[in-house]
């Protein structure tokens, strides 16, 4: 056992964990951050994506030890009224079907247009390929994730003018 | 009191300023002591079991049916709302938990819900209005028939005469309850057939826990269990000596062939599960996939088969046929793989039961929990949570008895976690199939005799026997036989038409090959003899087959799409409803690929476009997926994919498009969860097909088995 400081969702935390415990497990078990799901345990699935200093990482695999004064983001940190182009475009076009993937994918979906903000569809397609959604919501996702470049790309020349 | 069917049961409840009232759709159920039980909401008058109205308006419904991603929590209030006639944003979802007293059939399972609950839901809306309506022309002193309702107003003849609900619940539910009521027609339809998002998009937007695994109570503790790796081991002894030292561990306990590490945390659990030793019984005559291969072959050859439909004579009619088409297909087992993997809570104390989980079917969970810790059924209480995927392998509790069961040996709460590699090793498969299909042709080409027989593993009758295009054919002869297997099995989305379909399909598709026949044409002469001369008993109606066969072949372009495009047609009838698909496939860098699938459903009306366009598209990439990637195999007893580095869901770099039509009909809803699914494998092996001329008769598609793909 270990006590860990982390910063996440621009707030600073303490855990008691062994310092191997994975990140996911941290989130959800010690600081009752339930957003960010188990789907595999190896990295397989990305239903646990989070950002660490803004770079999706898969927490299921991340000893919490080596996340240091890192910032993490969580499902949770991204914006609480849902209002993220990301968010706003996945409700629009109404990706969800059992919703247990969605974290992970408007996490990673996030972070893509983040280094990408006008991506082609062939970008989106390969971006979002490691998620899996077992309940194939694919087409919708990868038409939010262009929507979502739209609502970025207006708002952001709204607040330049 | 003597209640009759539909009737209402108007009760006063002794709460402060409440009025509440429940009905009950079939007999007596509702009871007193129910109907007061059932409202929590002290400020709002619940008109019935399915929706309550605030003094402020806003308007309460229950969803009584559990939520694994079909939509049902959308689309059962959609159906309320419209003839409440209410605004969507004055409404609030709230998922009801199991009440056995309240509502019937809530569950989730064979596309059901709505075919079941149409009538139910519109006349729980229908009647609350009419109640409000009746109240405002008695405030206002005028003859009902003059008011009108609009977006949750009444609205009377007079100037200026406009009540909000909010303002005449309070009178309305004091009225008499009608027996009958009118139901709008479809033209006045403002929120059914449209594009509604679904209640819990800002939950699943922002992170909210809502589903089982988020499940966290004061006091509760955390359990894996280890089942034995091979199907058909016993345990004969364990040694958790060294699982106890492990930091975190408050027990380690066994029952039933399995031992439960129970700890603290998620990983403290997972790492001192590690160290567990356990011994199992001689392993040496378990089930591998060389034991399935000599079933099927044996399968095929017994004469000690169930005859599940014979029309004619099969045997003398094939032995008169011109031509004789013949073909054997296979599935292998296939994992559920939801991506929320199982569990349930538990806390059993004296007196009292709480189960809280993902179930499909809740009072199951109820009934078999009683009857395994011997209490009365109305002790245990079920709390309904939002599932991560079911797809039907949650129809089977056995993860929630084994938390109820845990929970009464360590005395705790607990939360019951299966592991990815728990989930996908520990059973409840789709079962393999085996399946042999022989056609006789005429002279002319005309099917004169057809012939399937169905092998399964733990798969029950994996035949649908008096499914199109039986109708359409003289002689058939259709038998299953099924072995018995130690893997164990259960539905799996579109239970045995999931593959049946595809076979079928597929083997159709060369019949219409060897009778120089075009594939859409024959089904459609098949449909025409069933409508004038059908031969025995059929379960389909041939009209509404040959509306979405129409309407496909036209959508798709069927036949026009130029040489480089390759179609494959299929259609299929499953849980009520009818789809018809055209999937399209080119050579890309010399390869086929599958590219495009146009899909036309009939589904009676369509309550919601959005979860019903959700429902055709997903269905078809699972079924696609599977179909090319599936595949769960044995070796003794032990099944070698565990996780999804192994075991190959589809991903969205590996999807054809998709395009959903639906038959704009008005009949009464039927199935969509499923429906969709079962045609695309054929559709797909027919395109790669006339892509490439080779017949696929082995699923996955893309495996081995098939190497040039």
């Amino acid at each position: 056992m270990e006590s860990i400081e982390l910063l996440i969702n621009r707030k600073k935390v303490k855990v008691e964990v062994d310092p191997n415990t994975p990140l996911l497990w941290v989130l959800r078990d010690h600081l009752s951050l339930l957003g960010t799901k188990y789907g595999c345990g190896i990295a397989q699935c990305g239903a646990c994506t989070v950002w660490i200093d803004g770079e999706p990482m898969r927490s299921c695999v991340l000893p919490v030890s080596t996340v240091g004064k890192s910032s993490v983001t969580t499902i949770e940190g991204l914006n609480e009224k849902a209002e993220h182009p990301v968010q706003v475009a996945w409700d629009e076009l109404d990706v969800p079907q059992c919703g247990y993937c969605q974290a992970g994918q408007i996490m990673t979906a996030a972070a893509l247009l983040k280094k990408n903000p006008k991506p082609s569809h062939d970008d989106i397609v390969a971006g979002m390929s490691g998620n899996i959604c077992r309940c194939g919501t694919y087409h919708r996702i990868h038409k939010a994730v262009k929507r979502a470049a739209e609502i970025a790309s207006v708002s952001n020349s709204t607040k330049k003018k | 009191m003597k209640t009759t069917r539909r009737s209402f049961i108007q009760k006063t409840a002794l709460l402060t300023g409440v009025f509440s009232l429940g009905f009950d759709w079939f007999d007596s159920k509702a009871s007193t002591g129910a109907i007061q039980q059932m409202n929590p909401v002290l400020d709002a008058n619940r008109f019935n079991a399915y929706l309550a109205i605030e003094n402020t308006g806003k308007v309460i419904l229950y969803s009584p049916n559990p939520e694994i991603g079909q939509g049902i929590k959308t689309a059962f209030p959609i159906v309320v709302a419209e003839e409440l006639d209410v605004d969507w944003k004055q409404v609030e979802v709230r998922q009801a938990h199991l009440d056995t007293q309240l509502f019937e059939r809530q569950l989730t399972g064979g596309s059901g819900a709505l075919k079941h609950s149409w009538d139910r839901l519109r006349k729980a809306g229908a009647t609350a209005r009419h109640m409000l309506v009746q109240a405002a022309a008695q405030q206002w002193s005028v003859d009902p028939s003059t008011c009108k309702t609009s977006k949750g107003f009444v609205i009377g003849p007079n100037k200026g005469q406009k009540l909000a609900y909010g303002a005449l619940v309070d009178a309305a539910a004091k009225l008499p309850v009608p027996a009958e009521v009118a139901y709008k027609s479809r033209a006045e339809y403002q929120l059914i057939g449209s594009f509604v998002k679904g209640v819990d998009n800002h939950r699943v937007l922002t992170g909210k826990p809502q589903y089982g695994l988020d499940t966290q109570r004061p006091g509760m503790v955390i359990a894996q269990i280890v089942r034995p790796a091979a199907f058909g081991a016993t345990l004969t002894s364990f040694d958790a000596s060294e699982v106890k030292k492990m930091p975190g561990i408050i027990d380690v306990v066994s029952f039933k062939n399995k031992v439960a590490v129970v700890g603290k945390s998620t990983w403290e659990v997972m790492q001192a599960r590690k160290k567990l030793v356990c011994n199992y019984s001689d392993t040496s005559n378990l089930e591998s996939d060389s034991t399935h291969q000599k079933w099927f072959d044996e399968g095929m050859k017994t004469d000690k088969v169930k005859v599940e439909r014979k029309d004619g004579d099969f045997h003398a009619a094939i032995a008169k046929a011109a031509k004789v088409i013949e073909a054997t297909y296979e599935c292998p087992f296939l994992s559920h793989s939801p991506m929320e993997p199982m569990n349930f809570f538990a806390d059993v104390k004296p007196g009292s039961v709480l189960l809280v989980g993902p179930t499909q079917v809740p009072q199951s969970a109820q009934k078999a929990v009683a009857t395994l810790l011997g209490v009365p059924e109305n002790t245990v209480q079920v709390e309904l949570t939002k599932m991560g995927g079911g797809f039907g392998r949650r129809l089977n509790n056995d993860y929630a008895l084994e938390a109820a069961e845990l929970s009464s040996i360590i005395k705790m709460p607990v939360k019951v976690m299966w592991t990815r590699e728990d989930d996908m090793t520990g059973g409840i498969y789709r079962p393999a199939v085996r399946y042999h299909f022989k056609a006789g042709l005429n002279e002319k080409g005309e099917m004169i005799a057809f012939y399937l027989r169905g092998v399964g593993l733990n798969a029950g009758n994996s035949t649908r026997q008096d499914n199109f295009p039986v109708g359409a054919i003289d002689n058939v002869l259709i038998e299953s036989y099924n072995y018995n297997s130690a893997i164990t099995t259960g539905p799996w989305r579109a239970p045995i038409t999931n593959f049946l379909a595809s076979a079928e399909q597929s083997f159709l598709d060369e019949v219409a090959v060897a009778a120089g026949k075009d594939p859409v044409q024959m089904r459609l002469d098949w449909l025409q003899r069933v409508k004038t001369n059908p031969v025995g008993k059929i379960t389909y109606e041939p009209d509404r087959f040959i509306e979405v066969i129409k309407q496909v072949a036209e959508k798709a372009k069927w036949g026009k799409k130029g040489p480089n495009v390759h179609q494959g047609f299929s259609v299929y009838f499953s849980h009520l409803s009818y789809v018809a698909q055209v999937a399209e496939a080119k050579i890309v860098d010399g390869e086929p690929k599958v590219t495009h699938v146009t899909a036309v459903t009939d589904c009676g009306e369509v309550i919601n476009r959005s979860g019903a366009e959700n429902q055709v598209i997903g269905g078809i990439i699972d079924g696609y997926g599977h179909a090319m990637f599936g595949k769960l195999s044995f070796d003794k007893g032990v099944p070698q994919q565990k996780n999804f580095d192994t075991y190959k869901l589809i991903r969205g770099n590996e999807i054809p498009t998709v395009e959903a039509h639906f038959v704009n009909n008005g009949i009464a809803p039927t199935g969509l969860g499923e429906p969709a699914l079962p045609p695309t494998g054929g559709a797909v092996a027919n395109a790669l097909y006339a892509a490439t001329k080779k017949r696929l008769y082995k699923q996955p598609f893309a495996g081995l088995d098939n190497a040039n793909l």
